[in-house]
């Protein structure tokens, strides 16, 4: 099933990317591609096999619960764009 | 107006009782300076890789299994996407699905006798925390990656009314803290809850559009709440308006709600598993062992002290209000002392020093044993219960055990009855009239001589000793 402008619109706001009307269309006509290549996969008979989310067959991967210190605060402020009061400035948000 | 039915949904947020955080391992201690818990794992710095905390996800198990849900013996993390400046990663690794959740499927009996079914019990990392200056607006990342429990009841929900939903919290905040998996510090937001609530005309099987209610900051909050937005729905749909759906904030001070957001426009979060994590697996006989290591539950725990320790239902009600009284209970008892006697100086005059001192019992200077010690000290005839309220002040005041107030002050008992006798010779012979008056017939004077002989004695004479002898002596 083809994805419509609507869906690449609402892609882009999910991601926060602001498009003008040709890059819709191109990314339009990108995404339709990509899509071919899944919908092939689907075509596949996998009745049988399990699913597998991961590349890695690894489980219960745990740390034990055991402070271990990281950054001081000038070293986690240092690539701050704004920094003020030991806090990372982001753009004012308006609750409500 | 027309009759309503409400429909209360819970979804409640519990910080995980851990040293260190979900997937990295900085400390969780609440306050501290900003950003100064932090790591580029907990900061989302490109590369970091992510390691679940193994004591997080015992905690989870335990709450799943103490509030009866199905384990899902396969369970994997998911990253639910948005953007917020709280949200360094542009995810927050969470649990999507029915039962991928650690915990499935489970239910909570309130005192009232009602169920109340949970959907699932699952485990997440809470976000930074957004602070509003005058002049700018700063993030804290020290909560950001806190080990976060998310606890959600069945879809249509049980509960139906904010006395349910008061009752609901108050259960489930008492039990996470038995289990030692939350401190339940509603105040601090270590324990959030936010209901969603939407009402319906009696008869209708449609329900209505829903809010959710946010900053809810105790237990009186959430049922004062809960009952507003009921109010506030039934008024606007009686006025012929809809109810919007939408995340309302509770002032506390005005006692009412307010509009805080529309629902996103996009609940659009895009959840798919974590690839930085692997999946976990979970052993049987692991869920077992677990499930057996259990504590005893606050209404079991209440229900025995009714049934086999013979407390009232007020009694128990108060030792089992919090776990850390009912402990200190349980030592006192096991150390010999009659659970009555322990449960009345417990609740009455140690819970006043302690109320005085703004101290509690899980850090009571007096420690059980200590108690015990004083109270089997009047058991064994030693002191009477009026000098061992005096010992009890002195210990709280002091710190030395019983035995070494009481001997220090000289206040043991004396059941030597030649030296009560002398006491008794002297309270007759000082007060002829009275002596009169018994030997006319008036009983109740014994009572008056008992108190002189006490208060002669400082307190110290054995009573049935002095009850004994004055009977004899006033009537030879
Ligand atoms: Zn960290």
């Amino acid at each position: 099933m083809p994805i419509s402008l609507e869906e690449v619109r609402h892609v882009a706001r999910l991601a926060r990317l602001e498009l003008d009307e040709a890059e819709v269309l191109a990314l339009q006509g990108e995404l339709n591609a990509l899509l071919g290549h899944f919908a092939d996969l689907q075509d596949i008979d996998v009745s049988g096999i399990d699913p597998a989310f991961q590349a890695m067959s690894l489980q219960n991967v745990w740390a034990q619960d055991v402070i271990q210190r990281g950054f001081t605060r000038e070293q986690a402020l240092r690539n701050a764009p704004t920094s003020k009061g030991g806090l990372f400035v982001v753009p004012t948000i308006i609750e409500g | 107006m027309a009759n309503y039915l409400a429909s209360v949904g819970m979804e409640v947020h519990a910080e995980l009782r851990t040293q260190t955080k979900m997937f990295c391992r900085c400390p969780v201690e609440f306050g501290g300076e900003p950003n100064t818990r932090v790591c580029p794992v907990c900061l989302g710095l490109p590369g970091a890789l992510p390691v679940p905390n193994q004591q997080a996800i015992q905690l989870v198990l335990r709450t799943a299994l103490a509030l009866n849900c199905q384990i899902a013996m396969h369970s994997t993390f998911h990253r639910k996407n948005y953007f917020y400046p709280d949200l360094p990663k542009g995810y927050q690794i969470s649990q999507y699905g029915d039962t991928n959740p650690i915990g499935f499927n489970g239910y909570l009996d309130l005192p009232s006798g009602k169920r109340v079914h949970i959907r699932r019990v699952h485990l997440e990392e809470d976000t930074g925390k957004l602070i509003h200056e005058s002049d700018f607006s700063g993030m804290d990342f020290n909560r950001a990656g806190v080990p976060l429990m998310e606890i959600v009841t069945e879809f249509p929900p049980d509960i139906s009314n904010s006395v349910e939903a008061k009752e609901y919290i108050a259960l489930l905040r008492q039990t996470l803290i038995y289990l030692g998996v939350c401190d339940g510090k509603m105040e601090h937001g270590s324990l959030r809850c936010e209901p969603n609530i939407s009402i319906r005309e009696t008869g209708s099987d449609r329900f209505g559009t829903k809010t959710e209610l946010k900053n809810l900051a105790s237990f009186r909050a959430v049922q004062l709440g809960v009952q507003f937005e009921v109010a506030r729905q039934a008024t606007v749909l009686e006025g012929g308006g809809a109810v919007i759906q939408e995340t309302r904030g509770w002032d506390e001070s005005k006692e009412a709600s307010y509009s805080m957001r529309a629902k996103e426009e996009e609940n659009d979060y895009r959840y798919f598993p974590d690839p930085d994590l692997m999946p976990m697996q979970f052993e049987q006989n692991e869920v077992d062992r677990l499930r057996d290591a259990l504590p005893e539950l606050p209404v079991a725990k209440r229900n025995r002290y009714i049934q086999s320790l013979g407390l009232s239902d007020y009694d128990a009600d108060v030792l089992t209000a919090e776990v850390e009284r009912a402990n200190y209970f349980e030592e006192v008892v096991a150390a010999g002392i009659e659970p009555k006697q322990a449960c009345n100086w417990m609740n009455s005059d140690l819970a006043m020093l302690l109320n005085d001192a703004d101290e509690s019992f899980g850090a009571s200077r007096i420690a059980a044993s200590e108690l015990a010690g004083l109270l089997s000290m009047i058991d064994s005839g030693e002191i009477s219960g009026k000098i061992a309220k005096q010992v009890l002040r002195d210990m709280f005041a002091t710190g030395e055990s019983a035995r070494q107030v009481v001997e220090r002050k000289g206040l043991t008992q004396v059941s030597d009855e030649s030296a009560i006798r002398l006491i008794i010779q002297n309270v007759i012979q000082d007060n002829p009239a009275a002596v009169e008056n018994y030997r006319a017939g008036q009983q109740n004077v014994l009572g008056f001589f008992v108190g002189q002989v006490m208060k002669a004695s400082q307190g110290r004479a054995n009573p049935e000793t002095v009850q004994r002898l004055l009977r004899e002596l006033i009537n030879s």
